[in-house]
């Protein structure tokens, strides 16, 4: 038998030569396992918490421009009842999704590649340096005005922006992948599928999760602004006319809304997906 | 576990950087169902020939036959590596299951009874002592029904006693199958204990400086004869400095 030098290339011979922690597992620092000690009641008591101090500041204030909290859930129930919220809410979503979903795919495959291929990293990492710095908003524009004001366009500017940060994070994932796992991987001869399902993913998910959790805030915030700048409707463009007539009560029934549907996207999604994929971490302690 | 195939080695030559290469016309003959220590100092490829024989390792010229066929196209041999070396996101028996899926509960929970894990099936890696992780190590390499067991010093970083525990609990398995053994060790009393041959590697390219057949059979002989064994076969081949 006569083996090659390219057989070899990323050959995890490396692995029991260098420095490991195999048992620490990668990604183990990405995300925090959200054990922030202290009594359970204090995260439970924060948001009504910040209601309180809300209240208490509009009934001080007397201001239209600071309406308390019970003025504005009487602004979104009438906006729900038959106000244009659900519908803005509805577009606006399938937007934020629709860049969200692209944007993941498109990122996380960019990131293995360059996390993989040393030239295409030497290649393309100061593409990614210049789309982590370019404004979100200049990049919003040139979408619309080589696209015209449509939704490709916002969407298209959305996973420019995100693109980059997903790269990044997945690029720092796939690089601290446990050479010593590969070589399990090659010694016991694991198929290419289980192989990806045991080993290559259980190591990259908490860079995804990490990845989606900031993407997907970066992501809303930017389907706002893009919305505002040039849209026939959507939460953006709503709170965009809001802001034209002053109406701080219905920019801020809009706001409630955006922050309990990310508050349940936090606890309803993301938090019990982390805890599901990452059980093994927390029940190390 | 299947009567071990036997082995034939030629390692014409491997280099892995600039300077000497690791091997150069290295040979080696081991017989089937032989439980040959590896003895050697740091750096003298002691590793990278169990890699050779798993077919792991490709960047190499000669000839490697594992019973009749290539060491690439033989059966999956069972592999201990030095560090434990499991997948800490998997439970004990989904550790099994990452080498050998067809593995029935029956069969997870057979292999974890042999190596003294009943009720640890769906422990995490990290919730097991050093000395549970190298059996559930062994517990993996048992899992791909091997009838080549390559072991990286098994023992290494652990007490005597738990040392005494595992060598007992590793006899038990050789004698419960025969397979064909080979223990890459540092420690002469390892191979005093275990072993029916020791071959003794030393220098870069890396050469056979002792190639000794040792008295008795493993697991029956007494401390006294391990300790002389160990004594002899410092003596027979490797400089003290090494081998103590």
């Amino acid at each position: 038998m006569t083996g090659t030098p390219d057989d070899a290339a990323g050959s995890a011979l490396s692995g029991w030569q260098g420095t490991r922690q195999p048992d620490r597992g990668a990604g183990a620092d990405v995300l925090s396992d959200g054990n922030t000690g202290g009594a359970p009641w204090l995260e439970l008591a924060s948001l009504p918490l910040l209601l309180l101090i809300w209240q208490v500041a509009a009934w001080m204030s007397q201001s239209r421009f600071l309406p308390g909290p019970v003025r504005v859930a009487a602004e979104i129930r009438d906006l729900a009842a038959g106000g244009p919220l659900i519908g803005d809410f509805g577009l606006t979503l399938l937007r934020a999704l629709a860049g969200f979903a692209v944007a993941m795919v498109v990122g996380t495959l960019l990131g293995i590649a360059l996390g993989r291929t040393r030239w295409a990293d030497r290649l393309f990492a100061p593409w990614v340096v210049v789309g982590l710095n370019i404004p979100a908003i200049v990049v919003g524009i040139i979408c619309y005005i080589s696209l015209g004001l449509s939704d490709v366009a916002l969407i298209l500017a959305v996973v420019i922006n995100k693109v980059p940060l997903v790269a990044t994070m997945m690029r720092e994932g796939v690089r601290a992948l446990s050479a010593d796992y590969d070589e399990l991987a090659a010694t016991f001869r694991m198929s290419r599928a289980r192989y990806l399902r045991r080993v290559l993913v259980p190591q990259l998910i908490p860079y995804l999760l990490a990845a989606a959790r900031a993407g997907l805030a970066l992501v809303w915030k930017m389907v706002l602004v893009f919305e505002v700048l040039g849209s026939d409707g959507g939460v953006g463009f709503r709170v965009g006319l809001y802001f034209q007539m002053f109406d701080m009560t219905g920019i801020l029934a809009y706001t409630c809304c955006f922050v309990a549907i990310i508050m349940a996207l936090e606890y309803g999604v993301l938090r019990p997906t982390e805890r599901r994929v990452l059980q093994w971490r927390r029940d190390r302690g | 576990m299947a009567q071990g195939p036997g082995l034939s080695l030629r390692v014409d030559r491997l280099a892995l950087g600039p300077g000497a290469p690791l091997f150069c016309d290295l040979r080696m003959q081991v017989a089937p169902g032989t439980i040959l220590a590896l003895l050697g100092p740091s750096g003298v490829g002691k590793t990278t020939l169990l890699r050779i024989l798993s077919g792991a390792e490709r960047r190499w010229q000669g000839e490697v036959q594992v019973g009749n066929l290539p060491a690439a196209q033989a059966p999956t041999p069972g592999y201990v590596f030095q560090d434990a070396r499991l997948l800490p996101w998997l439970s004990a028996a989904d550790n099994l299951r990452a080498v050998a899926p067809d593995l029935t509960d029956a069969r997870i929970d057979e292999l974890l009874c042999q190596v003294g894990l009943v009720g640890h099936k769906d422990a995490w890696p990290h919730a097991l002592s050093g000395g549970m992780q190298r059996r559930l190590a062994l517990a993996r390499a048992l899992s791909v029904n091997p009838d080549l067991l390559l072991l990286d010093e098994p023992f290494v970083s652990l007490d005597r006693s738990m040392v005494r525990d595992l060598q007992a609990l590793f006899l038990r398995v050789f004698r419960a199958g025969n397979p064909t053994v080979i223990i890459v060790t540092h420690d002469p009393e390892d191979a005093a204990c275990m072993a029916d041959r020791a071959v003794v590697l030393h220098g870069r390219p890396a050469h056979v400086i002792a190639d000794v057949t040792l008295a008795g059979r493993p697991g029956q002989r007494s401390a006294a004869d391990i300790a002389r064994l160990a004594r002899d076969l410092a003596r027979a081949g490797a400089p003290a400095a090494v081998l103590t």
